[in-house]
């Protein structure tokens, strides 16, 4: 029993590090239309930006994952603004999701050849030992305790921006009818490029949570959480961020259980699995919306 | 004599054409010497992918769906295959084995391309993408976790690895994937494949069925209230693709003796991959998928001087392509420039 809740709860932890990957696909998706198969790897970036820092130059790791926050968020608005921004009207969608499978081959080539394709050790950025509850039965790790919390403040921050401020009703403009925005006097650009930084910021926050639970890092780190995420955002109705958050913490309970106890290989297998019989329920994900198809 | 020809025919030829033309030059470079072993080692992947690039478009360009999983279907097609290959192995002679090989491994895909369909194409847009990739991923780790062999007993199979009692055979041993296929594929059975894939895939382009899949792809309420029934030229289209997807895997399988169901050979970026040769090459145009496919392929290798920069060298060519071919800013600026050009050489 104990050891049943000590996986559900890592379960639950790995599920919120795909929520805050997830959330960042989701916003990018409901407002820029894209599938961003580049994100993982600005998480991986990020975790490399917090390697250097932190476990090499020794930084604080608070103030490392503000670094590399702030790298995130310039590497989300350049490669909109080079890679993505000129394919915004092209005629097919297809485009600028290539556009961003090339941006992601090269993120991963640049690290390769930077860093190495050997795993670095990654040291943790929370110190902390964690809790042992009902006589050393139950012991949570503090980057278990500390990567749920996290991901409880960014979702009431991030819905608290979007509900309450004028740049986030701007993004639920841009998402609902770009044209409609626009004439309503919102910058669409400046709309796109926020969301896309929001998104790498979280990516990093993100890379920081994942490379501390699972403590190396390598040039493809990102990639396997990327697409998991993704998986996520769309279990939970791509562009809904309540969505995004369910559709983790579902994933990564289910990741956890099923690799404990039926099958380390078929783990994956049942994730996606899990996402084919929901989508084949509910075609548009847990909490999307069905839009109507008009003539 | 191509003149006489309608305009869709003499498109065909041509890509007939340019297949037979490459292969009689590399033919003709291996007999002079002038091929190297390493050059001469991609031919036959390149023609695999070719296979599997013309079946992807079939599913993007004419049918209008995005599908992320496709070599699921090449991973099903080449385990099938060279299991029935080791089974047979010594029983049948070379060539009736790879030919009943490449039929399973066909007949399968097709199967699975099927029974796969019926659920994924009731989904739209991007879920069908991601559907797609589950799918790949699911056939992919299964394969990678299973044991399947014989003895005394019979057959067996299971997840869990097992020991087998007196005379038999270790088939699909989990993560070692099958061991000892007869290498049976080479570069021309490879190409005979590719033409009579082309000739499949060319032909229904042009037939009455072609049409009603390009008119759900450019209009589905549209093709519906004409009386075509979606489901059945969907599934058709998607059938087909999976099929020589299929044959694409037998190839993979037949020309290495070790067949692994890992990430590098059939995870969902060898799908993303082959999607990206589709693209370059123009979505709906099958002769541009193969010319793609061999440029895409071909370019790391050839900038394999450049050592550890190639893939980042590959990786901004292919962005800079994209923008180049698809920016609207940019397709603006060739078409003043090159009309341009055109007016100059009319004077």
């Amino acid at each position: 029993m104990m050891n049943f809740l000590t996986y559900l709860i890592n379960g639950i932890s790995l599920g919120s590090i795909y929520a805050i990957i997830a959330l960042g696909y989701t916003m990018v998706y409901g407002i820029a239309k894209m599938l961003n198969f580049a994100h993982g790897d600005v998480i991986m970036i990020g975790g490399y930006l917090i390697y250097i820092f932190a476990s090499s130059l020794g930084l604080n790791p608070v103030l490392s994952i503000v670094i590399a926050m702030a790298g995130c968020t310039c590497l989300g608005i350049v490669t909109e603004k080079i890679a993505y921004k000129p394919l915004r009207n092209a005629t097919s969608n297809l485009a600028v999701l290539i556009t961003a499978i090339g941006v992601s081959y090269f993120l991963q080539n640049f690290a390769l050849l930077v860093f190495g394709a050997n795993p670095k050790a990654f040291t943790s950025v929370v110190s902390w030992e964690g809790i042992s509850l009902a006589g050393d039965e139950l012991k949570i790790q503090g980057v278990t305790i500390v990567t749920i919390v996290v991901s409880l403040i960014i979702l009431l921050v991030l819905q608290l921006f979007i509900n309450k401020t004028r740049s986030g009703q701007a993004m639920l403009a841009v998402s609902e009818d770009k044209g409609a925005a626009t004439l309503m006097g919102i910058d669409v650009n400046k709309t796109i490029s926020l969301t896309f930084a929001i998104g790498s910021g979280l990516a990093a926050i993100a890379g920081a949570l994942l490379c501390s639970a699972y403590p190396t890092i390598t040039p493809y780190t990102g990639a396997m959480p990327g697409i998991k995420a993704f998986v996520a955002a769309v279990l939970g109705g791509i562009g809904s961020i309540p969505g995004a958050m369910i559709g983790g913490l579902l994933l990564g309970v289910v990741e956890i259980l099923s690799k404990r106890y039926i099958s380390t290989q078929l783990a994956d297998a049942i994730v996606f699995g899990i996402l084919i019989i929901i989508l084949l329920v509910k075609p548009t994900g847990l909490l999307g919306k069905n839009i109507q198809e008009k003539v | 004599m191509l003149k006489k020809l309608s305009k869709t025919s003499r498109r065909d030829y041509i890509t007939y054409g340019i297949v037979i033309a490459f292969y009689l030059i590399v033919q003709l470079f291996k007999v002079t010497g002038l091929l190297s072993s390493h050059m001469e080692g991609l031919l036959v992947p390149l023609t695999y992918y070719s296979l599997a690039a013309v079946s992807l478009n079939l599913t993007v360009g004419i049918l209008g769906e995005l599908s992320l999983g496709h070599a699921g279907f090449m991973c099903i097609g080449a385990f099938s295959a060279s299991l029935f290959s080791v089974y047979t192995k010594g029983l049948l002679p070379g060539g009736l084995r790879f030919f009943i090989a490449l039929l399973i491994g066909t007949i399968l895909a097709a199967i699975f391309g099927f029974l796969i369909g019926i659920p994924v194409l009731r989904l739209k847009g991007d879920y069908l993408a991601i559907v797609t990739l589950a799918f790949g991923e699911i056939i992919k780790n299964i394969l990678a976790a299973v044991y399947f062999g014989y003895d005394e007993a019979g057959l067996h199979i299971s997840f869990k690895s097992f020991q087998l009692q007196g005379e038999g055979k270790m088939l699909i041993n989990g993560a070692m994937g099958i061991q000892g296929t007869p290498t049976d594929s080479n570069f021309t059975i490879a190409v005979i494949l590719l033409l009579l894939a082309l000739v499949i895939i060319q032909h229904l382009i042009g037939s009455r069925d072609g049409r009603a899949i390009m008119s759900i792809r450019d209009n589905r309420i549209a093709a519906e209230s004409v009386g075509i029934n979606i489901t059945k030229y969907k599934m058709l289209a998607f059938t087909i693709s999976a099929a020589i997807a299929g044959s694409a895997g037998v190839l993979f399988s037949h020309n290495t003796s070790t067949l692994t169901a890992t990430s590098t050979y059939f995870g969902y970026n060898v799908s993303i991959m082959i999607l990206v040769y589709v693209v370059l090459g123009g979505i709906g145009n099958i002769r541009g998928s193969i010319i793609a496919t061999t440029i895409l392929y071909a370019l790391p290798e050839l900038l394999r001087g450049l050592n550890t920069y190639r893939m980042l060298i590959y990786s901004i060519v292919l962005i800079a392509i994209m923008l180049f071919n698809w920016a609207p800013k940019a397709i603006e600026w060739r078409k003043k420039n090159l009309s341009s050009i055109k007016g100059r050489f009319a004077k």
